[in-house]
This record gives structure tokens, sequence and C-alpha cells, in this order.
């Protein structure tokens, strides 16, 4: 079967809203106008070009994911790409992602969670457009920007938020925090503060669904993991060592790539040699497809077809989702060095406004259904922070434990009994 | 410097004619009596307190005599013991790991291993040979040269309900596996609250060999020491290589077994049923008196060899094999610090925050009452290893400097 998803037509004719010749003009040495190497020359470039895409898109078919994701034939009647159960649960995830993060941000500044927290505003399309696909069984790893990864998984609001309280009754007991995100329910495997190093995890998790069904014998075992990073992840080793493995062994897996240009103040442009990241699947042997991640539909068209490919046990797939944050990268970036053209321009790309705008014109929806959308996460989000602040920090006798899955691994201590035997030892200290 | 005392009959002429030695007489006249026989030829049989064990619950199990000249390829007598109720079958250290990995792989189908040229080259050290055609390409996985993301590959299998085995091909390589082994290994059971165990095996050989040069001869358990959540053992004969490996894959703690590069060739008689050693306790290796003389892999031999002099010379160390270096079995040790009161460590780490150095001060915190002089830690130069061969041998430590530092510590 021909899908758009073989390496060779992908080289041929790239899938992209950009047209690639166009923008690669060999980089300058930056003059007193234009400080950055080439920023500013893309981005009107970009502007342009989108521009075409949001016309397209307002006339209510979409071109641009029908030509590739399957052949070019004339269709009679636009069709539209989701019911109406389906758009509502997509705007009721992305209002929940973008709502989350708000909080997040309030919270943050009232003084009820600290550290790093960093946020996902701008690009719940591409959360909401692959997550929604999976089922139960399918893993999810994120790195250290993982809320909204884990509200569109299943783990409940009232878990997040606790753990980013530092609450016991968070998803993990208030010891990750916001960077560690976990469900072993949701099957959510992190959460991790380094980049690139959830990526060979996920590639493990996907191994593992291999090996159920090859050599377990479970022969109904099709699970797919996602594992989702940044543009500034695709320059660590880690990120192409698995890629290699993955192709290789042709594991279930599909490898999202969150392109937002920017790796906290290293624009992505000045970090690569060769910016665009799709290409470096085929590379590796596996499809390089490259989206507009500010559109949760064609998100969703791309990750139905890379899903399905890893459940058929074909093998991983790489996608570079094209997004932006609209905040800094963390609460503590001042988020000075972005271009405000820059940034006006990916806001009036929002994700949920397009989707909303989709849906009313479509007819799949009103206003006032999605009013009641709105207001149901507001109180949703309402009592998981109350539910958070109402919940107990965690007390002293949680240190010790998970440290080891066995605490014998404490060790034996002197009277020859092991450590965790002793009742006192949550009240004691850890060290030999 | 003592190095020439080994004959038998030359002991009691020698200790009291030499300068150094204050010995106490009463001691003198005891030692002969309570040190071991050394009897030429022993083989290595270890009773057990029973037939049938599966746990090694017994550290204190008395063992005969070893009789090793030098840690590679020892050719003991085959000759079985008569206090043993099971024959046993011999093998080499490389087998015994084999045999125990080969054992959990067929107990259990979710075990696996992964490294690098661990399938169908049947490992570097043959470790694993014929696995890969007995369970086949995907539970043997020849991986390609990625340790980091091959390690972070095992963590992620570990954590979705495989038990994975991975091989570093040389310890030293496992440096490109810290991120992985610190960041995701140690600590992902805590920051998951819980919700996640990793039963992963990390194996590798280390230590210095002959003349391999700095990068092949590292000792990574003093790097990995400090990381939270990991439990770390080192295998020092086929009993407890293949009693380790065992106990290993069946914890649901994250494991790191250090092997040694000159230990693969020994052999011993071991026991045919289905035996584990426990993770976190010593091995008694030889009781005594005197001093408590504690080591780990391949420094037991050098520790042992000098038993035979210090023997010769009236001493009677007791030697214990910490076996586990993370977390510390302070019963064990605890017992003989108090019996003895004079401690040596003897450890192939360097010196600078070794193995030794967090033992030296466990020890001091948990039994300083019991100590009548500061602890003594022999540790390898803090040099990387040079390849010649005269530089390497001064650079670990040798049985002559274990033998004068027993008997600086027994004035």
């Amino acid at each position: 079967m021909a899908t758009a998803f073989s390496a060779p037509k992908f080289a041929a004719q790239p899938f992209t809203t950009i047209s690639p010749t166009s923008q690669h003009k060999p980089l300058k040495i930056p003059t007193a106008a234009s400080p950055f190497l080439g920023s500013t020359r893309k981005l009107l470039r970009l502007s342009s070009s989108s521009q075409l895409n949001l016309r397209r898109r307002s006339s209510g078919s979409v071109f641009a994911v029908s030509d590739v994701v399957k052949e070019k034939k004339p269709t009679p009647i636009p069709s539209l790409l989701i019911t109406k159960e389906e758009g509502l649960e997509l705007y009721e995830d992305m209002v929940l992602g973008r709502s989350f993060e708000d909080m997040c941000a309030q919270m943050y500044y009232r003084g009820k969670m600290f550290g790093f927290v960093h946020l996902y505003n701008g690009q719940e399309a591409v959360s909401t457009g692959f997550i929604k696909l999976l089922k139960q069984q399918d893993s999810v790893v994120s790195t250290y920007r993982d809320h909204v990864h884990a509200l569109s998984k299943g783990v409940p609001a009232r878990a997040v938020m606790s753990e980013l309280f530092g609450k016991t009754t968070g998803c993990c007991r208030g010891q990750g925090g916001s960077m560690h995100m976990f469900s072993s329910e949701h099957n959510l495997i992190g959460g991790f503060a380094f980049i690139g190093e959830g990526i060979p995890v996920a590639t493990g998790a996907a191994f593992t669904s291999k090996y159920k069904r090859e050599v377990l014998k479970e022969a109904d075992c099709d699970h797919v993991t996602l594992a989702f990073f940044g543009d500034g992840t695709c320059n660590n080793g880690q990120f192409f060592e698995c890629l290699n493995m993955a192709a290789l062994w042709k594991l279930p897996i599909v490898f999202v790539v969150e392109n937002n240009l920017w790796a906290i103040g290293m624009s992505h442009l000045r970090a690569t040699s060769d910016p665009q990241i799709y290409k470096k699947g085929p590379a590796f042997g596996m499809p390089g497809v490259h989206v507009d991640g500010m559109d949760v539909l064609k998100v969703r068209e791309v990750a139905k077809e890379a899903i399905a490919r890893a459940r058929r046990g074909e093998g991983p797939t790489l996608v570079e989702c094209e997004t932006y944050r609209f905040r800094g990268h963390s609460l503590a970036d001042p988020d000075e060095l972005r271009d405000p053209t820059e940034k006006a321009h990916y806001a009036a790309r929002d994700p949920i406004t397009a989707l909303k705008k989709y849906l009313i014109e479509n007819n799949l929806s009103g206003e006032a259904e999605l009013k009641a959308i709105d207001k149901k996460i507001d109180e949703l989000l309402e009592d998981a922070v109350e539910f958070a602040d109402e919940s107990p920090l965690p007390p002293r006798s949680q240190l010790l434990e998970n440290v080891f899955a066995d605490p014998k691994g404490f060790g034996i201590g002197p009277d020859g009994r092991y450590r965790c035997e002793d009742p006192k030892f949550t009240q004691g200290t850890a060290h030999v | 410097m003592a190095t020439g005392f080994h004959g038998v009959g030359a002991a009691v002429a020698a200790l009291s004619s030499s300068p150094s030695n204050s010995f106490d007489s009463k001691k003198l006249l005891c030692s002969p009596r309570r040190s071991f026989p050394v009897r030429k030829g022993a083989s290595f049989v270890a009773d057990r307190s029973d037939g049938s064990v599966n746990l090694d619950l017994n550290p204190k199990a008395r063992r005969a005599q070893q009789l090793i000249v030098n840690a590679v390829a020892n050719k003991a007598d085959s000759s079985p013991a008569s206090s043993s109720s099971k024959p046993g079958h011999e093998l080499l250290l490389f087998e015994a790991l084999r045999e125990g990995l080969e054992e959990e792989m067929d107990r259990d189908p979710r075990v696996c291993v992964m490294g690098e040229d661990v399938g169908h080259y049947g490992g570097s050290y043959k470790v694993t040979r014929g696995l890969a055609e007995k369970f086949g390409d995907l539970r043997v996985l020849d991986t390609p040269i990625a340790e980091n993301s091959f390690t972070g590959m095992g963590i992620g299998a570990a954590m979705t309900g495989l038990r994975p085995v991975v091989e570093g091909m040389n310890m030293g390589f496992l440096l490109l596996a810290f991120n992985q082994i610190s960041n995701n290994c140690g600590m992902l059971h805590y920051t998951s609250g819980g919700q996640f165990t990793i039963p992963i095996v990390i194996r590798g050989p280390g230590g210095v060999g002959r003349q391999l040069g700095a990068e092949h001869s590292q000792r990574l358990e003093s790097y990995f020491q400090s990381i939270p959540g990991i439990q770390m053992v080192a295998c020092s004969t086929p009993y407890n290589a293949k009693g380790l490996m065992k106990a290993a894959i069946r914890s649901e703690n994250p494991v790191i077994l250090f092997e040694h590069v000159l230990l693969y060739n020994l052999k011993e008689r071991i026991p045919d049923e289905d035996y584990i050693c426990n993770l976190e306790e010593a091995e008694m290796v030889r009781p005594g008196e005197h001093v408590t003389i504690l080591t780990y892999s391949r420094m037991r031999y050098h520790v042992m060899q000098a038993a035979k002099t210090l023997v010769n010379k009236g001493y009677d160390p007791e030697v214990i094999d910490i076996r586990s270096l993370k977390p510390f079995d302070l019963h064990t040790i605890g017992n003989s610090v108090k019996k003895t009161h004079r401690v040596l460590i003897v450890e192939e780490c360097m010196r600078t925050g070794g193995i030794g150095a967090s033992l030296t001060a466990a020890i001091t915190e948990n039994f300083h009452d019991y100590l009548d002089t500061p602890i003594m830690c022999l540790s390898s130069q803090d040099v990387p290893t040079p390849y010649a061969g005269t530089l390497e041998e001064w650079t670990v430590v040798q049985p002559a400097q274990i033998v004068t530092a027993v008997e600086q510590l027994c004035k």
C-alpha cells in the first residue's frame, strides 16, 4: 500500500507549508541591523506562506493534509476530518491544557509552586493531536514541558496540580515535581529534566512492546510509544542513537519533535547545521514528516498514519511539528530575545482559536456549546487547585520511601537486621 | 619490607629476629593453635550448613584455606571433599556467570540481555556464549555502540515489564552511560513516587588487567557509589559470581554487578542445586583473631596470598570479602571489628573517594569505640593506570604491602 510515508517519496515531495528551497540562503555574517543569524529574515517568509494556509482553511477544506496522506484524487464533496464528538474532545483537551498552564502561572506567582516550571501554551495542538489517538496501554514519554502531555494522556488535573504543589496526593507523591510527571496507570513514563534522556527510555518501552509480541507471544500486543521532545534535543547524541536503534529493530515508536524554534535563548537556526529536522529521518531509514503544529487537525492526520504504521509493525516515524510556545522557556525566563513580530505571527495561529473557527464554520458546534466547555474546564481547575491546596504535605516518614523498590537495598545494620525492618528507620538517616 | 617469608618452617625464627616486630608473645603462643593449617593442594570446597540451600544465609561458612599464588587461571585439585554431600561440578568463573544467567533466562521469559557483541559473538569474555542460539536474537540483543542509549533502553524496558541484563563490554564504557545510570536508573523509582520499578542488572568487567592501558583499567565502583537508588555488588569466585548474578536478576532494585577482567578463568567446584547469594551480605573468607582485612574482587586473592605469609609469621588475619559495595554489610563487618579491634581495607579503587574511603567512614562512625588503632586503607595509587608492566604493578596493592600493613597494625 502506498502511503505518503515511504522515504523516497518524501525526499522528493517534502510535505511542508514552507517551500524549502526559498528559505535556506547561506547564512550571512550578522550586521548591526540584524543581530541574529537569519531568524527575522526567515520569519517574514514564514508569515507569507502560512497566511496562505489560513486562508485555505477558512474555506472549509484542508488541502495540504489530503495531498499527502491520501493520493491526489478529486473529492467531489469536501469531507470533514472529524466528527462532532471528536471535535469537542479535541477542543476540550486543548482548552484544558491551556487553562491549566495559565493556572500554573498564577499559582507560581502566588508562591504555591516552586522551582522550574515550563509551560506549554501554544503547543496544545501537538499534544492533543497525537495523544488523543492513543489507547490506555500505549506509552508517552515527554520532557520537562510535560504537564499537558500528562493531562492529554488522562492523568487527572487534581493529581498534576497536587504534584506541582508538592503535596503527597500528587501523581508522584510530590517527589517528582513539574519536570517528572509519571503515571503507571496511564502509561506516562516521564517527565525528564535533562533533554534527550527520555528518548532511550521511550525506545525501551517500544522494545518491550515488540518483545511481548515476539518473545512472550502476546500476539495482540501492538502498543505504541510516543516520544516528545524539542528542537534543541535534535542535536543531542541520544536522539540520533535512538533513531538508529528504532529503525534497525523496527520498534513501534513515533518520534515527535515539537520544534518551537527556541531552546531557551538559542534559536534553532543558530544551533543546527541543517534546521530541517524531518530530513534526518530518512537518513536513518525511517520516514520524516513535517507538519504544521499549530493546526490540530493536520497533526492528527499525520499522527494517525504514524501510529498506525507503528502498530502494523512497520517501524518508527519521525514527525517534526512546527509549533511555538507563547510564553518563555520557563516561568523564570524573561523571554527578551524573541522578536515580537514572531510572537505575534504565531499568536495569530493559536490552535484553539483555529479549531474553534473550524468547528463553528463547519457546523459541528456552536458558540454556546464551546463556552460551556470553557466553563466546565474552569470549574475543573478550580476544583483541582482547591484539592491541591487542601492536600497534606509529605511527612518526614516519606523521605526514605521509594528509594528502593526492595528496601533491603538499604543494607544490613550493625545489629544484624535489615535496616528497613527497624520501625525507627524512617525517622533516622539513610546513610551507613 | 618482608618479602621473603614464604616457607612454613621459618615462621617462628623469623618472627623473633625481626626488629620491627614487637609482637605480643602471648599471641605468638596462641597463634599456631588457632591459625588454619596450611595444606598444600587444598581444593576449593565450601562447606554448607545443610545440603540443600537456596540462600547463602551463612556467610561465615568456613572455607578451607585456599592456596592461590596468582589470580589468573588457577588450576585447583579436582578431588571432591568428603564433607560435601553433592558432588557439584567444576567450572570457570565466566562459565558460572553464564550458568546463572542461563538459569534465570530459563526460569523467567522476561529476562533478556543487551549489550555489544553479546549475541553472535558470545560476549567479549564469553559470558553469553551460546545464549543467542538458544534464546534468539531479540532476547540476547546485539546493540550498536551507543552505551548511553542502550542502557536507557534497558531502563525503559525494565520500567515496562522486562528484566534486562545490560552488559558493558568494559565497565569503563559505562562512563558513557552515566547519565542514564545516575538520572534514570537510580532516580526514577523515587521521582515517580514508586510507580515504576527498574529491575535492571548492569554488569561488566572492570579493574586493572594485564597492561590494558589507562582507559580499559578503570574502577567505576567509586564513581557509582554515590548514586542513590542502586545497589552494587562485586563477585570474586565462581560460587559467588553465579549466586550474585542470580540474586541481582531476581532483585527488584537496579543492581550493578562488578566483575574483574583477571578473574574470569578462576576454577571452582560449585553445587549442582539452585542457590543464590544474598546481595547485601559480606562473605567470611577466613576467620581470624588479630586483624580484620576487608577486601573485594581481585584484591581478595592478593590478601589471601599475603595471609599465607602472615600466618607463617604467626598472625591470624580475619579476611572478609565485603561483596556488597553498596550497601555495606555492617553486621558482618561490625562483628569482626568487635573481635579483632584492628581494620585493614585492601581495595583496587583509587585512594580518593573510593570504596575504602566510604568504608573507613562507615566503620569509624559505627564502631569507633571498638578500634584500638586507626583504620588503615590500602588503595591503588591516584594515577591513570600506566601501560608499562612495572608501573602497573606499582599502581595496585601487592601482597607484600598488605603484609607490612598488618605488621604495622598489629604492633
